[in-house]
Formats: structure tokens, C-alpha cells, sequence
């Protein structure tokens, strides 16, 4: 098994030696050649433990170090991810930070994607990773399958964010929206994705509960339609097995209309189903009563899953797209906005009775405002989907504000809970090092994003409604160069919130430094259930 | 645990399960939440009958409102059309050389002009129609290819320099890089930004009249039938600075602007003319 292996990594490295000299293209170059460092090092790695024994693995432990490395990996790439995002945004109000020195790799083209990517796949994806495998094992009562399979799927993902990340910058791109990166990137993260799957689902079927935990539901939806959305929508020909080009194979409307049944999906199942999951282990074991309502979470899974599917054409009303698939769409969203707002209830009423810690806990405060954002962001969508509140939003910055509520709100909130809840555990520790550190994380977060939204509220609305303006007789009444001057004020604004919100980010990474490390706690440990109280 | 038991706080069974801990409450779907479920669900099949909205083998139904997201536009733009159609037939048919700035039909195709221009043009020329480096400002009165009403309204619809319209205004500056020597463009590069009070008898003189005059004519006041721009003012299409003066005189610009006469229709030409004519410099 280990000769297999170690013949396969040679093999990798030689093919990853010929495409970082003969590759056709800069990007693939280079991507050859970080294949051949990471092929050629675990190759030297795996040579010098030949024959050595393997650690004994207690089969009765739960397997933790990949979520270890999972949070800390979130915690990384959520920096990255957000640093990004405050530099575009100020790319956006004052254009002259796309320095001519760093073109054309830091222009906003081809930075925008390297912050949707880093926040949504990176930030979010290990968040998603290091979760589901931390609460399958304990919701499944048992140990991990498939090994140090596990430690496949974390670096091979690792390895598809950086691959996708260099290749943005470097000019590789298939330009469709969050389904940025080319046909080989693709193909890796399919094959990191059914390892994914398989030891998710292993764990599922060993399990020694009789039932399947709710957000192992949650878990399992978003794994499998994120795999479905990722193989049709990337389906391409590529120009030469040794460049990064290739060619889609949809064209037109076809394929607008699946980069948005994929892209709408993205938020649906990646940013939606797979954060129910973590909301449905977090809530309640936080604030340590049971979930409210097991019927609503049967009712709402399956709502959510069979209406989200169809909810894709609402990204592409007044377009090429016939009217039938508009108004499908249309119509799926709107139904969507109960399922949705049923995950905020049963997250919401699971505090019943443990209200007061909303006070004193600040990862239940967290998690509560991560499910009011939740609530808002789902009731905005259905709304935007509205074929007539569409033609006012669609193409302003009202989308780039809904987006944000969403993940800033929605998503951000619920992994700093997450990573405030796991980090002590992970690493055995008491309690985070600091609770003020936490407090001042999560007021500089909450403005942040209500600077944020507020600000691509006013500017979406303002530009919609100054693209449509027409006088008495039905001239147009702005140029588009006026809508763009009239919105530098709200975009500096977005970049001050941007910039708070990362602040409070960087706040966290020195509280979970200093927790990791072995500090003692400064505080009174509020946040943890299992200390019992003096 | 494998009995349901009674939560204490609200008095709710269990369902029974248990997993790390976590409980389930067997509590009943909020009613509010059930009936607003089924409204919408309501809703959203009455809009599909309503609506165009399900896939058939060839086509989909068309819905009972019979609505069109292009019909609606076309409405729109039909209603729009039919209340403005008095002023555009008087539009086509206005003698642009006689075109009186103080009449409603002016002021209509100025109001519709402005329009076109935020729409077409200021992409290039600007939103404020100010210009920006290599596309003219169109609020002086210094004109590459004349400012009465008609040469304006010639240049939009024919273009400049552009390979599709026969008629576009048409000149190509030679590449001097590829006629003098280094040295004598370095003169030529002094010597054209003086013109206003030059020194004729310089060997920058001798070279611009030799070289230049023959379409930038002798004092270097251009001429607006070849689209040579007037070298003795303090306008300056392309700068006239060092750097800036030796690249056009060695590699010469080609200025191109398309044949709007072929996207635009001819109401909008005229009223697009119309509207540059009255930023200020028409003449």
C-alpha cells in the first residue's frame, strides 16, 4: 500500500515537473510547479517513515486533529478572505489602489474573485469541513471512517484553494461566478469532494445512535447537491491537457441559466443547508436545551432542499431567459421564505428558557445574531426575487448588501461561534483566553456589518432608481458615470464597515492564539457549560 | 435515552432521541407559520396560472394575464414613441443650416440629445461632455472637423476615421518617426507648443513648414476640412508635453470614432448634433 502510494506521488511529481516547464500558459505553470513541491515533499515524507510503525489509534477516540487543523485553517483563510475583500472595496471608491505596479495581478478583476473564493470556499468551507466531522462523530457516537482519509480531504482542499486562489491572480479563470476556477482545479476538487463524502457518509452509516441527528441531514444535503452543482455546471473541454483554457460546454442562456441553477445552489446548500447543520449542533448544546420543534426541522429540511433547487432563474429576470423559467423561479423563492425562516425559528425558539445568556454568553450572542441575520437575508431574497422589486435591484449594489447580511451575518457570526465554541475544546482548554476580547469581536462585527448594509442599501437603491430615471418625456435622465460618482460616499462607508468587521476577526485570531498556547483565562469562563459554577 | 420525557421550562415531550446530549422538544408547527407556508403555496400556483410559467413539450403555458416581459417593454417604449412622434416627424424634417435655438422643437431635441449623449457617448467624451485625453471636449469652440450644426451632425452620423461608413470623416498624419531624423523631431517638439509667438526663422520654423504647414497651414491654425487641429491655441487633444508631442509627431494618432448613422436612429443623430451644438462652442 505505502509502495503504491509512494509509486503514485513519483509519478504526480514527474507529470507536475513536465506541466511547470511545458505548461502553455503562466498560471498552469505555476501550478504545475506547486504540485510538484507539495507531490515531491510528501514523496521524500512518506520515503523516510517507510517501514516505520504506525501510531496505534485508539478506536474509541474521536478523530479531532483534522478539525484542529479545520479551525485553525478558518480562522487563516478568514483573514485572508476578508483583507481581500476591505482592499476591493477600496479599490472600488478610490480606483488609483489598483497600483499600476501590481497589475495585472491585484487589479479588482481578478481580486473580486480571490475574496469570493477565499471567504465563501475557504473561510466557509473549512468552517463547514471541520464541523460536519466534528458532529457527525459525536451526534453518530462514534469514530470517523475511512482513517486518515480525513486528512486527504483538509489538505486536498487546502491545496484547491490555493490552486484556485494563485490562479486568479495569475489570469486563469473560467469566468462564471463562484465556479471560477479551470477544468483541472475542478477535477481535483471533485476528488476531494468524494472523499468528502465517503467518510461522511461512512461515519453516518456506523453509527451507533438509532437515529440520524438533524444536522447531520443538513451535512449530508449539502455534500451531495454541492458535488451535483459543482460536476454540471464546471462540465468543459479543455483547450490542451497541458494549459489551464478550456471551453464550457453550455453556451448562451443554457448556460447563464446553470451557472445560476449552480450559483443560486452555492448559497443555498454550501451557505445555507451546510450552516443549519452547524446551527443545529451549536444552538442548542450552547445554550444547552433541547432543539424546539423536531417536526419543523423534518418539514423545513425537506422544503428547503426540494424549493431551493429550483430557485436559480431569479438571477437572470429582464435577460435571455424565457418568462416561464422567471416566473418559476420567482415563484420557488417566494415559497422558499417560510422553510427558511422555519431554520431561524427552530434555532431562535431552542432558547426558550436560556434567554438571560444572551447577556452573559458571547457565543450564544453570536449565534442569536447570526440567526436574526439569517431571518433578514431570507426574507430579503424572496423579496428581490419579485420580478418588480428585481427591476429596481438587479445589477445595484442592493444585491452586493443582501449578499453581505447574509454572509457577513448569517455565516460570519455562526463560524466565530463556532471557532469560539471548538477552540477550548479542541485544545482542552477552559475557556477562551479572553471573554472581553469576545465582547469587543462582536460589537465591532455587528457594526461592521450594519455600516456595510446600510451602506449598499442607499447606494442600491439610490443607483437603481438613477439608471431608471427618465424625465416627462422619457429621456433618460443619468449617465452611468453619474450613478458610479454619486455612490463614493456609501463605498467608503462599506470599506470603514469592511474594516471593522476585519478588525474584530483579528481580535479573534489573538484571542484563540493566546487560548491555543496554553494562557490561562482572564476572565471568568461564562461561556463554557461544563465548568460548573462556584 | 430512549422514553420520551417532559421538558421541565415549556412542558413539551421529547421526541426520545438524544444525541451528544441534544434533545429534541415534539413540539407542533407554529400555526402562523403552517398557514403562511400554504399561502404561499397558494399564491405561487394562482401566479403560475397567471403567469407564463410551466414547460410543455414545444413552448410553455403562456399564462391567463397573457404577460410578456418584452411586451412590457415594447409598451413602454411604444407609449413613449407615439406621444413624442409629432415633435420627432418636425425633428427629421428641421433644416439643420436654420435650426432657430428658440423654439420647442429645440429645446425637445437638446432635451432628447442630452439623453442619447448620457447613453452613447460619454463613455469616451464624459458625462460632463468635457473629453478626456485623445477624445475631444465638446464645450469649446475649437472643432477638429467644424462646429456648425450640419459638420456635427456629419461626424456623428458618419464617424471618424471608422472603416464602416464611406462617408467618415477621413485623414491619416503621416508617422514622421519614419520621415525625419531624431534630432529634427526634437526640434519640431520645442518648437510647436511656441507657435502662438514662434520664432519662424528657427530651424523648428523651417521643419514645421516643410513638414507640417501643408495640412496644419502656415501659422499652424489647422484646418478643420482635413480634421488637422489648430497647433496655436492651448488645446491639446493628446498633451504637449515633451513625451507626449514626440510620440505624436514620431507615430502619429488616429483618432477613430464610430458611424453613429448606423446605431442610432436619424431623430436621435439630429438631436444628439443638436444637443453638442448647444454646449457652447457650436457655431
Amino acid at each position: 500500500m505505502d509502495v503504491a502510494k509512494l509509486v503514485a506521488l513519483g509519478l504526480i511529481t514527474l507529470i507536475a515537473a513536465y506541466a511547470s516547464d511545458q505548461g502553455l500558459d503562466i498560471a498552469f505553470r505555476v501550478h504545475g510547479f506547486i504540485v510538484l513541491v507539495v507531490a515531491a515533499g510528501l514523496f521524500i515524507h512518506m520515503l523516510r517513515r517507510l517501514g516505520e510503525p504506525k501510531p496505534a489509534i485508539v478506536a474509541t477516540d474521536y478523530n479531532d486533529g483534522p478539525v484542529r487543523a479545520g479551525v485553525i485553517a478558518t480562522a487563516f483563510w478568514g483573514i485572508v478572505g476578508l483583507a481581500v475583500g476591505v482592499l476591493i472595496a477600496f479599490q472600488l471608491a478610490f480606483p488609483a489602489l489598483n497600483f499600476d505596479w501590481a497589475q495585472p495581478f491585484a487589479n479588482f478583476g481578478r481580486l473580486r474573485p480571490l475574496h469570493t473564493s477565499a471567504v465563501i470556499f475557504a473561510f466557509g468551507g473549512n468552517a463547514l469541513i471541520a464541523s460536519s466531522i466534528y458532529i457527525v462523530q459525536r451526534t453518530s457516537r462514534t469514530r470517523l471512517f475511512g482513517g486518515n482519509l480525513v486528512w486527504f480531504v483538509f489538505w486536498g482542499y487546502q491545496l484547491f484553494i490555493v490552486l484556485a486562489a494563485t490562479g486568479y491572480l495569475l489570469g486563469a479563470t473560467q469566468s462564471k461566478e463562484y465556479a471560477e476556477p479551470e477544468w483541472y482545479v475542478d477535477i481535483w476538487l471533485t476528488l476531494v469532494w468524494v472523499a468528502y463524502l465517503v467518510i461522511f457518509l461512512g461515519t453516518i452509516i456506523k453509527r451507533k445512535e438509532r437515529h440520524i441527528y438533524v444536522a447531520n441531514w443538513f451535512f449530508l444535503a449539502f455534500i451531495v447537491t454541492v458535488a451535483m452543482l459543482h460536476v454540471v455546471n464546471n462540465l468543459a473541454v479543455p483547450v490542451s491537457i497541458w494549459g489551464s483554457k478550456s471551453v464550457q460546454l453550455f453556451s448562451g442562456v443554457q448556460d447563464a441559466m446553470t451557472q445560476w441553477w449552480y450559483g443560486h445552489n452555492a448559497v443555498g446548500f454550501f451557505l445555507t443547508a451546510g450552516f443549519l447543520g452547524m446551527m443545529y449542533y451549536y444552538v442548542p448544546k450552547q445554550a444547552n436545551r433541547p432543539v424546539y420543534s423536531y417536526k419543523l426541522s423534518i418539514v423545513h429540511f425537506w422544503a428547503l432542499i426540494f424549493l431551493y433547487i429550483w430557485a436559480g432563474p431569479h438571477h437572470l429576470h429582464y435577460t435571455a431567459l424565457p418568462d416561464w423559467a422567471s416566473t418559476l423561479g420567482m415563484v420557488f423563492s417566494v415559497i422558499l421564505w417560510m422553510p427558511s425562516w422555519a431554520g431561524m425559528m427552530n434555532g431562535l425558539m431552542t432558547l426558550n428558557g436560556s434567554w438571560d445568556k444572551i447577556r452573559t454568553d458571547p457565543i450564544i450572542r453570536f449565534l442569536v445574531a447570526s440567526l436574526a441575520f439569517y431571518g433578514m437575508s431570507t426574507f430579503e431574497g424572496p423579496m428581490m426575487s419579485i420580478r418588480a422589486v428585481n427591476s429596481l435591484s438587479h445589477y445595484t449594489d442592493w444585491t452586493v448588501g443582501h449578499v453581505h447580511s447574509g454572509a457577513l451575518g448569517w455565516n460570519g457570526m455562526i463560524i466565530f461561534a463556532m471557532i469560539y465554541f471548538l477552540t477550548p475544546r479542541l485544545w482542552n482548554r477552559g475557556a477562551m483566553y479572553s471573554t472581553a476580547a469576545m465582547n469587543w469581536h462582536f460589537w465591532l462585527a455587528m457594526i461592521g456589518i450594519v455600516l456595510y448594509a446600510a451602506s449598499m442599501w442607499v447606494s442600491g437603491i439610490m443607483e437603481g432608481l438613477m439608471w431608471r430615471e427618465v424625465d416627462d418625456q422619457g429621456f433618460l435622465v443619468n449617465s452611468f458615470a453619474d450613478t458610479v460618482s454619486a455612490k463614493f460616499p456609501m463605498y467608503v462607508v462599506r470599506g470603514l464597515g469592511g474594516t471593522l468587521y476585519l478588525g474584530g476577526a483579528c481580535i479573534m485570531v489573538w484571542n484563540m492564539w493566546k487560548t491555543i498556547r496554553g494562557h490561562a483565562p482572564v476572565t471568568q469562563p461564562v461561556s463554557q457549560m461544563t465548568i460548573p459554577a462556584e | 435515552m430512549d422514553e420520551p420525557r417532559v421538558d421541565e421550562l415549556t412542558g413539551r415531550p421529547t421526541m426520545g432521541h438524544e444525541f451528544d446530549g441534544i434533545e429534541e422538544l415534539n413540539t407542533p408547527m407554529p400555526r402562523w407559520w403552517l398557514w403562511t407556508f400554504y399561502l404561499t403555496i397558494i399564491w405561487g400556483i394562482g401566479y403560475t396560472i397567471a403567469f407564463p410559467a410551466w414547460p410543455m413539450i414545444s413552448g410553455a403555458t403562456a399564462g391567463l394575464l397573457g404577460h410578456s416581459t418584452r411586451g412590457e417593454v415594447s409598451a413602454d417604449i411604444a407609449a413613449h414613441e407615439a406621444s413624442n412622434a409629432a415633435l420627432v416627424a418636425e425633428l427629421n424634417a428641421a433644416d439643420l443650416a436654420t435650426f432657430d435655438p428658440l423654439t420647442d422643437l429645440h429645446r425637445y431635441a437638446v432635451a432628447r440629445g442630452s439623453s442619447v449623449f448620457r447613453a452613447q457617448c460619454s463613455q469616451c467624451h464624459g458625462a460632463g461632455a468635457a473629453g478626456a485625453v485623445g477624445y475631444p471636449n465638446l464645450l469649446d469652440n475649437d472643432w477638429l472637423w467644424g462646429g456648425t450644426l450640419e459638420d456635427i451632425a456629419h461626424s456623428v452620423r458618419h464617424g471618424i476615421r471608422n472603416e464602416t461608413d464611406f462617408d467618415a470623416r477621413y485623414s491619416v498624419m503621416p508617422a514622421f518617426g519614419d520621415i525625419l531624423e531624431p534630432a529634427d523631431i526634437e526640434k519640431l517638439v520645442d518648437f510647436v507648443p511656441t507657435l502662438a509667438d514662434a520664432d519662424w526663422d528657427s530651424a523648428g520654423g523651417d521643419l514645421f513648414t516643410e513638414n507640417c504647414a501643408a495640412c496644419h497651414g502656415d501659422q499652424g491654425l489647422g484646418d478643420s476640412s482635413l480634421g488637422a487641429p489648430n497647433l496655436a491655441d492651448a488645446i491639446w487633444l493628446y498633451g504637449s508635453d515633451h513625451d507626449s508631442l514626440t510620440a505624436t509627431i514620431s507615430n502619429a494618432r488616429f483618432g477613430v470614432m464610430p458611424a453613429w448613422g448606423q446605431r442610432l436612429n436619424e431623430e436621435d443623430v439630429r438631436a444628439v448634433s443638436a444637443y453638442v451644438h448647444s454646449l457652447g462652442g457650436g457655431e
